[in-house]
């Protein structure tokens, strides 16, 4: 399963559930102290034990409101990308989790429509236009513009490919090197 | 217009004279916190992959909370990457097995007014008891913290909570905060800061004050925040603190989003039902629940004044056969100080168990975790399924005081009918 950053995975069949999604449910506490490959195998498994056995590179996964609320653990958003999930829609999101999501390669999108969007229909988006082509329905939502600054962090692959053109550039003026480098 | 706490703090650290809701701003960053789970392990191999060391070694605190003691080979090995790390960066505030992160900041003389912080944890709004502003990330945004001593906010607009009036007997800031996640519910407060106002709130101590800052996290805010006063400036300058800005408050013509007021003489003892902290309703809505285990930790419920409130409950009384009661003090400091005013003599005599001082069973780590169809009831901040233990498990959300009276009667009771 080829599912690196920079490949575009912006259609797929979507797995919809309810509002308040929490970083328990999407990460849950007994799996953090192993590797974000680990836990992603429990991801969604209280309410949903087949999400991972089910879910492909591209597939979108649709919350209500408040999706992953609770912790600061980035293994919520991590475990969705190591999946091959890029795009999560939801009403409204946490914030933490919002900042996690875009730092790591997986866009956020907030669509009033989302209730329409039923499990397994296959989705087809175009974040730079704000749109969501549902192909089984045969139509279209918007969704709310993503903020020139986060699109920048996800386009260049999430926060630290970011970072790591800024130092390249020499934009930055507080960072110490490291002497064995 | 004037501005808010919040509002001051950011300008200041963003190097502006002025901001407002919505704009987005770098701020430089006083104080950087992370702990063991998302922290060094996460951190250090990205910085060296970038090339470099953390911006500035004296602004980093490293505290290790959640894995402590360490209880298998996975466990042990990422306190000891910890260490390994605090010791290559020449980070000399590094506290291991000393207590919950959030406590032992302001515990260590970490935190003032005016300071902006950022901790790699969702309760770092905690520190806005103490007038700091702090928030929490997650681990690759904390990793540019402390790449770069910086970070992006989008300022946040600010919901005055305002409690008048005086609490009840054995009604406590637990409830408080339980209140408000029953009235607003977990995203009531989206992206705002809480900022808590009112004669209720100037007449509690701090250890009742981080609680409702704790709790901000609770209702989807971005962080807590209470201006410092006469209590504030008691506890900072016995942490030995100078230059502290006892000048910062809002402005009187500071734009609030928005506000929810509290008549603190009407407060009942609050419980949250399995499995959202939203799902508050006065006590008298779950009497009677039978529970398995009743849990005193965590960073929000296992402070000196909680574990003193506990023992005030069960002075001379003992738990129920059915039920164990577990105490995890919030930190190695807190135990001492109730090891020495013979609070700890009266919960164990009563028959409580005490656990290690760490995040435990409340992050579904360590010792006290549910198993299937368990019900517990417990001091902590969060009640998520799956969060203590087994998915099938279920926790209520309550005060210390009513913790303590339901581990005696092994089911839910008001604290004032075991008195």
């Amino acid at each position: 399963m080829n599912t690196s950053l920079g490949q575009i995975l912006n259609k797929g069949k979507a797995f919809v559930y309810g509002d308040d999604i929490n970083t328990d449910v999407l990460a849950p506490g007994a799996y953090l102290k192993y590797s974000p490959e680990v836990m992603s195998k429990h991801c969604l498994e209280s309410i949903d034990p087949d999400f991972v056995k089910k879910v492909k590179p591209g597939d979108i996964v649709v919350g209500g409101k408040n999706f992953g609320v609770g912790s600061s653990r980035e293994q919520a958003a991590a475990s969705l990308v190591i999946l091959g999930v890029r795009y999560v829609v939801a009403k409204s999101f946490a914030r933490i989790f919002y900042r996690n999501a875009f730092n790591l390669g997986l866009t956020p999108l907030i669509c009033e429509n989302y209730k329409k969007i039923r499990n397994q229909d296959i989705l087809e988006i175009n974040s730079k236009k704000g749109k969501i082509n549902n192909l089984t329905q045969k139509c279209v939502y918007n969704t709310n513009s993503v903020p020139d600054h986060l699109l920048k962090i996800v386009n260049a692959g999430g926060l630290l490919a970011e970072l790591k053109n800024k130092i390249e550039s020499n934009s930055i003026k507080t960072l110490r090197f490291r002497k064995d480098n | 217009m004037g501005m808010t706490i919040s509002e001051k703090i950011i300008a200041k650290s963003a190097g502006v004279d002025f901001v407002r809701p919505g704009e987005i701003v770098t701020c430089s960053v006083d104080i950087a916190m992370i702990h063991d789970s998302s922290g060094p392990r996460r951190q250090g191999p990205r910085l060296k992959e970038l090339g470099l060391n953390v911006w500035d070694p004296s602004k980093v605190i490293v505290i290790s909370d959640h894995y402590v003691p360490a209880v298998d080979k996975v466990s042990a090995n990422i306190l000891k990457v910890t260490r390994e790390w605090v010791k290559e960066e020449n980070i000399k505030n590094f506290y291991d097995l000393q207590g919950i992160c959030h406590i032992v900041l302001p515990e260590r003389g970490h935190l003032k007014p005016g300071l902006f912080c950022v901790g790699g944890d969702s309760h770092s709004p905690t520190g806005g008891a103490f007038g700091t502003f702090m928030i929490g990330v997650g681990a690759t945004d904390m990793t540019a913290v402390l790449a770069t001593g910086e970070i992006w906010v989008r300022v946040p607009e600010t919901m005055q909570v305002h409690w008048t009036g005086k609490l009840n007997e054995f009604v406590t800031a637990k409830d408080m905060m339980l209140a408000l996640c029953g009235r607003i519910g977990l995203l009531g407060a989206d992206y705002m800061v809480c900022e808590f106002t009112g004669n209720t709130i100037n007449n509690l101590s701090m250890d009742e004050r981080m609680v409702l800052t704790n709790m901000t996290a609770e209702v989807g805010a971005k962080t807590g925040i209470i201006a410092p006063d006469k209590t504030t400036l008691e506890f900072l300058s016995s942490k030995n603190l100078k230059e502290i800005n006892m000048e910062l408050c809002s402005d009187k013509d500071a734009n609030f989003a928005s506000i929810e007021k509290f008549d603190a003489n009407f407060l009942e003892p609050q419980v949250a039902a399995p499995h959202s902290p939203a799902n508050s309703k006065n006590l008298s809505a779950f009497e009677g629940v039978n529970i398995d285990q009743a849990y005193i930790g965590a960073c929000t419920g296992a402070k000196l004044e909680d574990l003193q409130m506990a023992a005030k409950i069960l002075k001379g009384k003992s738990c129920s056969k059915n039920i164990r009661l577990l105490i995890a003090p919030s930190s190695t400091r807190i135990t001492a100080a109730a090891a020495a005013d013979g609070t700890l003599e009266t919960l164990t005599e009563a028959g409580a168990v005490l656990l290690p001082s760490g995040c435990g069973a409340c992050a579904g780590l360590g010792a006290g975790i549910l198993s299937k169809e368990e019900v517990c009831i417990s001091t902590t901040n969060r009640n998520f399924k799956g969060r203590m233990g087994d998915q099938d498990a279920e926790v209520y959300l309550a005060s210390p005081y009513t913790v303590a009276a339901t581990a005696i009667t092994g089911k839910i009771v008001d604290p004032r009918e075991v008195i």
